[in-house]
């Protein structure tokens, strides 16, 4: 049993290693993703509606103003007199940003303490809310080191610091955020697509019909097929991983085994699926077609691309329906939060529920379908 | 001798294959004897496939039974896979594995395994003519060797039986020889080999004959025996000018039971009794037809089909031709 297990398992290595599509979508795929994603949650947008509430209305504020107001990043479109006001006008959308100037903003400054400037972030677009702080920090630390040219020695003291507030959906803040996103994406979507291709593409080809003639069982087949596709998925997290690392500067929080063994809880899910599509695929295009079907819904609702506390009550609650929906929070808990089971048992407990049922449901299928 | 050895390997009774409204295999019933090479004759589309898949336990029968080796076809389809050998129409073969890492993917499947694997594995290269191409890929093979590749793979753990479906389709009468060659080998060491074929001349290289239409079963004997047997009266092989209206007036002759045209010539079968050369000859030429030759000939399996069939659109030319 174990032996017919062993040759399918080396069987599908060989011929990933020959197939130059697989190849790359196991190893250049994962890194190419997470760059082009790093850049495009970079990419800079520029006159976002500002508004300002300067309670300190001295020489160093104005300066701050009008250097937010000069380097074509912010348009600013008006004063206000409380911070309600700015919290109204970033609700109404008439505003993206707000920048909130303390009483004792340029007293700080002359006092050569740190003078706190606070910048609040619609964050319910993290494009935008990844601008306009960065954007922020580089106007803050450029005018700062103008205010200090007279007093070089005292370094530390007298800078500005920019405290972000961000609205809605605080945790949107950094571009960490979306690199657990991506890497429970990759994860999804190479199971799901390798899976269902290795068996459909046999279909395709006539081999099928030639194992279901030998002695080998379905389920066997079914866990040959399965373990070399974990094992590139797997490979495919360490590329991201890395990458991440290496490009971006993101490290791991938490606890690197809990990642990897909830990983493997969500694996149940995206396996069971790609297990189900090849069940009912004729052809690798249509397997194709039903894997994009598959994933357009994960991709939208379950928090990567839009974060779901700014969706419709109803959308929310589909994404609900939604693995990766629960997988996302286990990630951003552990890469970012560094938190453990204690605090994510909620999203495992739904998690495993679905990855028992569809990988269940899917194998009992598969095995009525060989037979 | 004990049971098992005088048993058929093959028995077969009612068994019927239904997709919907189409009956593709209508109430086969026969036996296949041990060491037997058994060919399956017929047409396109006449149930071939049906029947050796339903065999293999791939397919479910609608209705009636079947045994092979002993175990029932419907319900003990799993315990049968480990004695037979099974080659699909299509050669499955991974296209992206070499010649060897195919061997030895089957090898591993069927758990042939240790010591007698490689030289196993060595003798089937050796029996196929492959082992100057081991580290090719399967894909880049042409035709025939792709044929003996898949032969190997099919029959690395020995089964005492195998079933080829349309083992030679497509590949060219050198390699079409020398498979059968190999399939000849296999047989004299006891193997049962159960083959479907559209050639005619090939169904001859069988020690018996099943001719298939319709999904139903129209004889089944020797090749000798089918000639002799299969055809009422005497065969006939005329040649003429304008041929397709000759075998258009034939038909009305006196003493002719059936005509049907071979590219140039026609084969005539007639009653001895109620006609003779001399009279379809007179008699075309009364028509106004150029009579060339008209001479007795031994029927073909080509000519014991047509008329079981009545028809003269299968599988002509290629076969005799050849
Ligand atoms: N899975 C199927 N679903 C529906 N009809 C089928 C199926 N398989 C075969 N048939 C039909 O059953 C009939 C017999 O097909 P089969 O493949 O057994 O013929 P064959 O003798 O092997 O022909 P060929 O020489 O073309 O291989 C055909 O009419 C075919 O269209
Ligand atoms: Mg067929």
């Amino acid at each position: 049993m174990w032996s017919r297990i062993r040759s399918i398992i080396r069987k599908e290595f060989i011929q990933i290693r020959r197939d130059p599509r697989t190849l790359a979508m196991v190893l250049a795929l994962p890194a190419l993703q997470l760059l082009l994603f790093g850049y495009a949650f970079n990419t800079v947008v520029d006159h976002l509606p500002l508004v300002i509430f300067d309670e300190s209305k001295d020489a160093y504020s104005r300066q701050l103003i009008s250097a937010f107001g000069n380097t074509g990043y912010f348009d600013i479109r008006g004063h206000v007199d409380s911070r309600e006001a700015v919290a109204a006008a970033i609700d109404a959308g008439d505003a993206k940003v707000g920048l909130v100037l303390p009483p004792r903003f340029g007293d700080d400054i002359l006092r050569r303490q740190v003078s706190l400037a606070q910048l609040i972030v619609d964050g319910s677009d993290p494009n935008t809310a990844q601008t306009a702080l960065f954007a922020g920090w580089m106007i803050a630390a450029a005018v700062s080191e103008s205010v200090q040219q007279p007093n070089v020695v005292a370094a530390r003291q007298g800078a500005i610091e920019l405290r972000p507030v961000v609205l809605y959906n605080p945790s949107m803040l950094s571009v960490n955020f979306m690199i657990p996103g991506l890497i429970g994406l990759i994860l999804q979507f190479q199971t799901l697509i390798l899976t269902a291709f290795a068996i459909v593409r046999e279909r395709e080809r006539g081999t099928l019909e030639q194992l279901v003639v030998t002695p080998i069982k379905s389920w066997e087949l079914m866990i040959g097929k399965i373990i070399p596709y974990v094992a590139t998925a797997f490979m495919a997290v360490a590329v991201a991983l890395l990458v991440a690392r290496v490009w971006f500067g993101v490290e791991t929080a938490g606890s690197l085994p809990l990642l990897v063994l909830l990983s493997s809880l969500f694996l149940l899910s995206s396996l069971g699926i790609g297990l189900f599509i090849s069940t009912i695929s004729q052809t690798q295009t249509q397997a194709m077609q039903l894997a994009v079907f598959v994933m357009l819904p994960s991709v939208l609702l379950s928090g990567f691309m839009f974060p779901r506390e700014s969706m419709p009550w109803i959308i929310q609650q589909l994404g609900l329906l939604i693995p990766l929906t629960y997988f996302l929070q286990i990630l951003r808990g552990i890469m970012l939060k560094g938190v453990g089971l204690e605090v994510l048992w909620g999203s495992v407990v739904p998690l495993a529920i679905f990855g028992v049922a569809v990988f269940g449901l899917s194998a009992a299928r598969f095995r009525k379908r060989l037979g | 001798m004990t049971a098992s050895d005088v048993a058929p390997v093959i028995s077969v009774r009612a068994l019927t294959k239904r997709f919907g409204d189409l009956v593709a295999v209508d109430a086969l019933t026969f036996e296949v004897q041990r060491g037997e090479v058994f060919a399956f004759l017929g047409p396109n589309g006449s149930g071939k496939s049906t029947t050796i898949r339903m065999l293999c336990g791939i397919l479910e029968p609608t209705s009636g039974e079947g045994r092979v080796l002993g175990f029932d076809i419907a319900r003990e389809g799993e315990r049968v896979k480990q004695q037979i050998g099974y080659m699909s129409q299509r050669f499955a073969l991974y296209e992206d594995l070499t010649v060897r890492e195919n061997l030895e993917f089957y090898a591993g499947v069927y758990q042939v395994a240790g010591a007698s694997l490689s030289g196993r594995l060595d003798e089937l290269m050796t029996m196929a003519g492959l082992q100057d191409r081991q580290g090719q890929l399967a894909g880049s093979l042409s035709g025939g060797w792709k044929q003996r590749l898949a032969l190997g793979c099919a029959i690395v753990h020995n089964p005492p039986l195998l079933f080829l479906d349309e083992p030679t389709a497509g590949v060219d009468p050198v390699s079409r020889r020398r498979f059968w060659t190999m399939i000849y080998g296999l047989a004299q060491g006891g193997v049962t080999v159960f083959v479907t074929t559209h050639y005619l001349d090939e169904a001859e290289h069988a020690n018996r004959v099943a001719m298939i239409h319709g999904g139903t079963l129209r004889a089944l004997a020797s090749p000798a025996e089918l000639k002799r047997s299969a055809m009422q009266g005497q065969l006939l092989n005329v040649t003429c000018a304008s041929p397709m209206e000759a075998a258009a007036l034939l038909e009305r002759a006196p003493g002719v039971n059936e005509v049907a045209l071979y590219g140039a010539a026609i084969h005539v079968l007639v009653d001895p009794t109620r006609t003779s050369e001399e009279s379809v000859s007179d008699w075309l030429s009364d028509h106004g037809i150029a009579v060339g030759n008209v001479a007795p000939i031994e029927p073909t399996l080509e000519d014991v089909f047509v008329s079981l069939i009545g028809t003269a659109t299968v599988a002509t030319g290629q076969s005799t031709t050849r």
